[in-house]
């Protein structure tokens, strides 16, 4: 059951050659809104990873236990919006409650992620390819570990960028946007790996 | 405000898109082709609307403190609607959009919308919110993937523009292509917008100089 070379390929094709962010655009408001400073970068990041996991799990089993168990597979998008929701909500309960250094850490992330769709995109598209529930916990957490490299690598350029001379109406958004254009020319050299 | 320019607002001055710079994903995502372009345009503007009427018509029902979680489920429940139409109606479309239709529960305009404006506001301006912010974003789209699709493939919704001789730059198809394509065209606003306030303030100067050279 559990196929180890299966998952090795859902890793790698995750985290470098259909990178989330720079390949699939999914999640690209957060990825340009909170790498300004390396430090929110990783906070951020890591609270995605964590969510994602969490969220791929959880609609896989609302999906293949509620869903197609009672065929209203229509409701998908209703079902996962609701779940993520208030599964983000109640990840931000618990964590303040059982580790408030994490909660420091992450709190001010967490109810970004609602609307991050990057979650949602996952979840849909774990169904998608009709993975089986292991496959689906890998994916999500690779999918987690891919946002979280590309956004710590843009939020080190940006870093750097803040120094430098740019001309003006190129400053914020638009040479943010062109870093990510060359950081995604570079994860294309991925491409051929699997 | 005007009711004329509730609708114009959304297209220009404040378009979703290139100036308040929100919906980046489905923005950088399906603008390969203008067709793409066009049709995640219609069906996000069918939702938008539809999601400001029914929010806009509850905005006295609603209790504020569950306020978000009813909007996600209204407008979620009109992108259900909006991808059963496309799967029937435009299996292609629906086939080449992808995952980026129910990705329009997540967007980040239509959310906007409801809160800081359907949920203020009547019914007659949400409409025309709705109208004008979907057609800026249109606009916004199809502007993208005209540039996309005619430097990446050479061609515009399908027919060739230049001749046989012409290569194509495949990069502006593939995703460094988006991201190049919009940040050009944020700095171009970016650039007119500084231009367009330099001569505000020197016709200021030279009105100042008059006036005191009058007096």
């Amino acid at each position: 059951m559990l196929d180890l070379h299966e998952i090795i390929f859902i890793v790698i094709g995750a985290i470098f050659v259909n990178n989330i962010v720079l390949a699939q655009f999914l999640g690209c408001c957060p990825f340009l809104g909170v790498s300004k400073k390396l430090s929110s970068a990783i906070g951020m990041g890591m609270a995605v990873t964590f969510v994602l996991t969490l969220a791929s799990v959880i609609t896989w089993l609302v999906q293949v236990y509620l869903l197609e168990r009672f065929d209203i597979g229509y409701l998908q998008t209703i079902a996962f919006i609701l779940v993520i929701a208030s599964l983000v909500q109640f990840v931000e309960m618990v964590i303040k409650k059982h580790s408030p250094d994490l909660y420091k850490a992450l709190g001010v992330y967490l109810p970004l992620i609602t609307t991050n769709c990057a979650v949602l995109g996952v979840a849909i598209i774990n169904i998608q390819k009709s993975y089986g529930f292991i496959n689906t916990l890998f994916n999500g957490f690779a999918n987690g570990l891919s946002f979280t490299l590309a956004l710590i690598l843009f939020a080190g350029i940006r870093e750097r960028l803040e120094d430098a001379d740019i001309p003006k109406s190129m400053q914020g958004t638009p040479i943010a946007l062109i870093t990510a254009a060359l950081m995604s020319i570079a994860f294309l050299g991925f491409s051929g790996l699997i | 405000m005007s009711l004329w320019k509730e609708f114009t607002k959304g297209v220009l001055r404040e378009n979703p898109l290139f100036v308040l710079v929100l919906g980046m994903c489905p923005s950088l995502a399906i603008t390969t082709s203008v067709a793409n372009g066009i049709g995640m345009g219609v069906a996000f503007t069918g939702v938008l609307l539809a999601s400001n009427i029914v929010i806009s018509m509850l905005r006295k029902v609603i209790p504020n403190s569950i306020r978000i979680p009813s909007y996600i489920v209204i407008i979620a429940t009109f992108v259900t609607m909006v991808e059963m139409l496309l799967h029937a109606y435009s299996p292609a479309l629906f086939k080449s959009l992808g995952v980026f239709i129910p990705l329009i529960v997540v967007n980040c305009i239509i959310l906007g919308r409801a809160e800081a404006f359907a949920s203020k506001n009547g019914l007659t301006r949400s409409i025309l919110d709705a109208l004008g912010m979907g057609l800026g974003f249109t606009f916004a789209l199809v502007t993208i993937s005209t540039f996309r699709e005619v430097l990446g493939a050479g061609t515009f919704l399908g027919m060739p523009v230049f001749g046989d001789s012409f290569q194509s730059a495949l990069i502006m198809i593939l995703p460094p292509g988006a991201f190049i394509t919009l940040g050009c065209i944020l700095a171009f606003i970016n650039k007119m917008q500084s231009m367009k306030a330099a001569k505000r303030t020197m016709v200021g100067q030279q009105v100042a100089q008059q006036q005191l050279s009058s007096n």
